[in-house]
């Protein structure tokens, strides 16, 4: 999902505050010290970190390559392993035969059931490899805007977490009510007015 | 505004050729707590149902829009509740052939991304700032209304 895509999706968000000192030098800080790992973390069923645009599966960010004319452009790499439920049903009752066959019983308490399912998920999780999902965004620093290449609600949200752990900055959705607040340029009176809004006759 | 003010859209936008509804357009009406979901799907859909949904007090919850300046052509869909852009396509942009020419790509991506946001954040101000206006409760309401009528 991203800028180069044929078709687009779109999240918009406004910055909140500005960064101390250089602007390329504290993002490129942000973007190398929550860089997606290149290490596999096995256990983990999901990784989510900073990548580069232009190599999305080996994250660079040396010689502010981040850095696009008066724009930021990165990506955020979401690493998920997903395990068919069909498959671990399958290795799920496979185990449960074999440890009946070795216990010489017919039966299962729902502990041992637990710990099997567990077992189960944890093997097939260090035996499956993480599927990358890669989104880019769009920074422009000077104008405080910042376009994510996603509506997806859970790349969003693993967004907002992420940046403001990385920069210190918070995103504010804009939503309706966000851009008439902050996009809309309305007077402080105008403003008033749209806190009490309610449906218009129309609408009642 | 699309079908009874372009000359004020043309005013936003002067190298404005048209702004028209694409092909989708989605209503609700929430009323006497039962969701009534309308879809209008296909390119020149007639879309009576929807004028039809909108006089029940309906509202639009999702709109696919086709805008064009001078020889370029964007299309998009937009939701109500979010204001998030969906299926974008942009005009025809150069390729990337070498490393070098990826800035200028997403340079000139930028800006036709910018050109559809400029629209939005435009007419959506100009909305907001009736919505809130006296004229829109003595004026604007019953223009909606007898339009959706007629």
């Amino acid at each position: 999902m991203g800028l180069l895509s044929s078709r687009i999706s779109i999240t918009r968000y406004k910055v909140s505050g500005q960064l101390d000192g250089s602007v390329h030098e504290t993002v490129y800080h942000g973007l190398k010290q929550h860089a997606i790992p290149k290490i596999k973390d096995e256990g983990s069923e999901a990784l989510v970190g900073w990548t580069s645009f232009e190599h999305p599966y080996a994250p660079d960010f040396e010689g502010y390559s981040f850095v696009f004319g008066t724009h930021m452009v990165f990506a955020l790499r979401i690493d998920k392993k997903s395990i068919s439920p069909k498959l671990v049903q399958k290795h799920y009752a496979l185990e449960v035969a074999k440890h009946l066959e070795e216990t010489g019983r017919n039966f299962l308490s729902g502990n041992e059931k637990k710990t099997i399912k567990e077992h189960v998920v944890k093997t097939l999780g260090r035996r499956i490899p993480a599927i990358p999902n890669v989104y880019d965004l769009l920074w422009d620093y000077q104008k405080s805007s910042l376009w994510f290449f996603s509506n997806l609600k859970s790349a969003n949200e693993a967004l907002e977490t992420l940046f403001i752990k990385s920069f210190g900055l918070a995103l504010i959705r804009l939503f309706p009510y966000t851009t008439a607040d902050l996009v809309a340029g309305l007077s402080d009176q105008e403003r008033d007015l749209l806190l009490k809004l309610g449906p218009s006759p129309s609408e009642e | 505004m699309i079908e009874t003010d372009q000359k004020r859209l043309r005013r936003y936008d002067p190298d404005l050729v048209s702004l028209n509804i694409g092909s989708r357009l989605v209503l609700e009406n929430t009323r006497n707590n039962a969701k009534e979901t309308v879809t209008i799907k296909g390119e020149d859909a007639n879309l009576e149902e929807g004028l039809l949904a909108l006089t029940k007090g309906a509202v639009v919850t999702e709109i696919h829009l086709s805008y064009k300046t001078g020889a370029q052509h964007w299309q998009f869909g937009l939701k109500g509740e979010s204001l998030n852009i969906s299926n974008l396509k942009l005009p025809e942009t150069g390729p990337v052939e070498t490393p070098e020419d990826l800035e200028g790509v997403v340079m000139e991506k930028a800006y036709l991304v910018e050109k559809v946001i400029g629209l939005i954040n435009t007419l959506f101000s100009h909305f907001v700032k009736l919505r809130v206006s006296n004229k829109w409760r003595n004026q604007t309401v019953s223009q909606i209304r007898k339009w959706a009528s007629s």
